[in-house]
């Protein structure tokens, strides 16, 4: 805004310091209850400045396996595994979908628009609702209790296929042209021009589906009964559940802590990409 | 370096469109063939045909000696220009330029040469580390033109190049093609629909229209003997002044009323006369000429351009329109009635019902 009206720039910093508020305090709380004994985290009024003990909960939620009588995952081992589990989807999704979506927008094949509306279609069905039928042909391949099965399944969606086929879609057909003309076959030009010129797109769905893969839940749940196959996410939630004791506040909120981590590092150093490639390249 | 031959060539788009109807043009070595017409008449179809981005329905192509009908379009040896330049644009101008090359297996260090040579040759060498956004348009265009000469090829193909400049650069852009192809001795074909280009590019112009060739033949031949009515109105700016006359009792009749002074020797009873709007000269301002053609003009408007006008007016009954273009600041009053003549050798004379050419012989008697 051009405007300087000192009325309209003071309220509109009030609902940005509000906004941040709403969104920070309950980081700023699972911080501080990461930071002391269980005992504290029983007594009310609950501390709202950080205590001495985050090396130690850190610690002890890192690599111990006993958790109030039960065993379970290590946090390290646990977060190897989302980590495994969410780059996978990422990934697996991203290559599956760009070869896809170049298929559908730059070959003429027969029964090419039927592919297209077939793929369109399962976007109309996620994991969630296709659950029981998917867990059947996931038990019967053997994939429990892997991370083929924990993977595979959720790779398999159109959303990033619908998405680069738009985006393939904005690239001028004089480009396809003029990389013939320069003896550039199909895979050339999908390798050398189309992929760097759908690096912010790439970055931008590789944030989206690492968050995705990360917080999934229902699906591992499902298809695992080993321990040492769970994600950071269902410890969590198992934490909550034990039974006959009181939670303890302090190891849950540093296990939270801890698995909020690498998405944010994700959205940052991916925004980095963003930012370079919506500045550097033009269509 | 090769001669092209388009012999009969045909293009039925899917929908059943016919964008063009048997072209054929024989492009000598070395020469600059502008294609010119209205939008929709197929030219950038006929040159993507030569290109190989579009199939050909029927007809036969062949550059050099060789039949290129389904040769694809790395492999025909030609380089394009785009209209909107298609530069890759995550590339620098280095990497644009020395893409074809790389595909095609060239050495680094020619390719480095090449580079560095038409870059020269185009002034782009102190921006060959920049992105195409980094540059204006004149410069993206040099950069479209460079990526067509680093590999040397058979022919060049331009598609409307100049049509996104403004109006001075490309007047400037326009001259350094024409040096820069005189200078290479490529072939071309190029395409464009402003006839103003076309003059002045071209060895030979082909005016298309509806996807069949209307005319072949220098900008000057073309502009004093157009081959049809169509070729007439679209060469030359403003558009030759067309005539519908027919002849009665020995009197030639503009639209069967007005009696045009003309002398013709011809049997035929009806035909279009066609004179350019500077041909016709008002005699309040200069001479008349003894034989020719005379009429009266009815002053419509005066168009002040700079170094001359155009008068406007309507002759006979006011049912055709005529535009003189007349030297000097001119000022005539709307309504105001001017005689206006032309020399015999300035009239053309056409079929009036297929548009074409006739020649008369011995065209006019001397009155
Ligand atoms: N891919 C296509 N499918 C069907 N018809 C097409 C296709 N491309 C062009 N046409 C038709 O073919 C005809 C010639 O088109 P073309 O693009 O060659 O015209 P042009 O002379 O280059 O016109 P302009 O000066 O506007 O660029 C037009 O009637 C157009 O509608
Ligand atoms: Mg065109």
């Amino acid at each position: 805004m051009i405007e300087r009206r000192p009325l309209l720039s003071f309220s509109s910093h009030v609902i940005m310091v509000i906004g941040i508020i709403a969104v920070a305090l309950p980081v700023w709380i699972t911080f501080v209850a990461a930071t002391h004994t269980t005992e504290r985290m029983l007594v009310s009024p609950l501390p709202l400045l950080p205590g001495t003990h985050f090396w130690e909960n850190l610690k002890m939620v890192l690599f111990t396996q006993e958790f109030l009588g039960t065993t379970r995952a290590p946090v390290w081992l646990s977060m190897t595994n989302s980590l495994i589990i969410a780059l996978s989807i990422a990934i697996g999704k991203i290559v599956i979908s760009l070869l896809s979506a170049f298929a559908i927008v730059y070959f003429r094949f027969p029964g090419r628009m039927l592919f297209f509306w077939m793929i369109f279609i399962t976007l109309m069905l996620p994991v969630e609702v296709r659950i029981l039928p998917t867990f059947e042909v996931v038990a019967n391949l053997g994939m429990l209790d892997s991370y083929w099965g924990l993977t595979i399944p959720l790779i398999a969606s159109a959303t990033a296929t619908f998405m680069f086929r738009q985006a393939f879609l904005t690239v001028p057909d004089e480009l396809l042209e003029a990389a013939r003309l320069d003896g550039a076959g199909p895979l050339k030009f999908f390798w050398d021009i189309l992929l760097p010129l759908s690096r912010t797109n790439i970055a931008a769905l590789f944030v989206i589906l690492f968050t995705f893969g990360w917080n999934q839940y229902l699906w591992p749940l499902l298809i695992t009964t080993k321990t040492e196959m769970h994600t950071v996410v269902m410890s969590i939630k198992q934490m909550l559940e034990v039974a006959e004791a009181v939670p303890q506040w302090n190891i849950i909120m540093m296990t939270s802590l801890v698995a909020m981590l690498p998405p944010i590092l994700v959205v940052v150093l991916m925004q980095r990409l963003f930012v370079k490639g919506l500045v550097e390249s033009e269509k | 370096m090769a001669s092209i031959q388009i012999n009969n060539l045909r293009k039925t788009y899917d929908g059943g469109v016919q964008a063009v109807k048997g072209v054929s043009i024989d492009i000598k070595d070395g020469e600059f063939i502008v294609l010119v017409g209205p939008s929709g008449c197929g030219k950038s179809t006929l040159l993507r045909m030569v290109a190989g981005l579009e199939t050909i329905t029927d007809g036969e192509l062949f550059i050099g000696d060789r039949l290129v009908n389904t040769i694809e379009p790395a492999d025909r040896d030609i380089a394009m220009v785009f209209q909107n330049y298609a530069l890759y644009p995550h590339m620098t101008v280095y990497n644009n330029l020395a893409y074809g090359l790389k595909n095609r297996g060239f050495a680094k260090a020619e390719i480095g040469k090449r580079v560095r040579k038409a870059a020269e040759i185009l002034e782009i060498g102190e921006y060959l580390e920049r992105k195409p956004r980094q540059l204006s348009g004149g410069q993206r265009q040099r950069v479209a033109m460079g990526r067509a000469i680093v590999r040397d090829p058979a022919a060049f193909l331009f598609d409307e190049p100049l049509s996104n400049l403004d109006a001075k650069l490309r007047v400037q852009m326009r001259l350094e093609i024409r040096k820069l192809q005189k200078e290479l001795g490529t072939t071309s074909l190029y395409v464009t629909h402003d006839q103003l280009e076309a003059m002045t590019l071209a060895d030979r112009l082909v005016v298309l229209s509806g996807g069949e060739v209307e005319q072949i033949g220098s900008p000057i031949d073309v502009y004093e003997k157009p081959a049809s009515t169509f070729v007439a109105t679209f060469i030359g700016s403003p558009a030759m002044n067309l005539l519908p006359l027919s002849k009665d009792d020995n009197n030639w009749k503009l639209d069967n009323s007005a009696v045009v002074d003309v002398k013709l020797s011809t049997d035929l009873a009806e035909l279009t006369l066609g004179v350019r709007p500077e041909d016709l000269v008002i005699e309040e301002l200069s001479e008349k000429f003894d034989t020719g053609l005379h009429t009266a003009l009815k002053v419509t408007a005066v168009e002040p351009v700079g170094a001359e006008s155009y008068v406007h007016g309507t002759i006979g009954e006011g049912s055709v329109d005529i535009v003189v273009r007349a030297p000097g600041k001119l000022h005539f009053e709307p309504g105001q009635i001017l005689k206006v003549t032309a020399k015999p050798d300035k009239l053309h004379t056409f079929d009036m019902l297929t548009g074409k050419r006739i020649e008369l012989q011995g065209t006019l008697e001397i009155a």
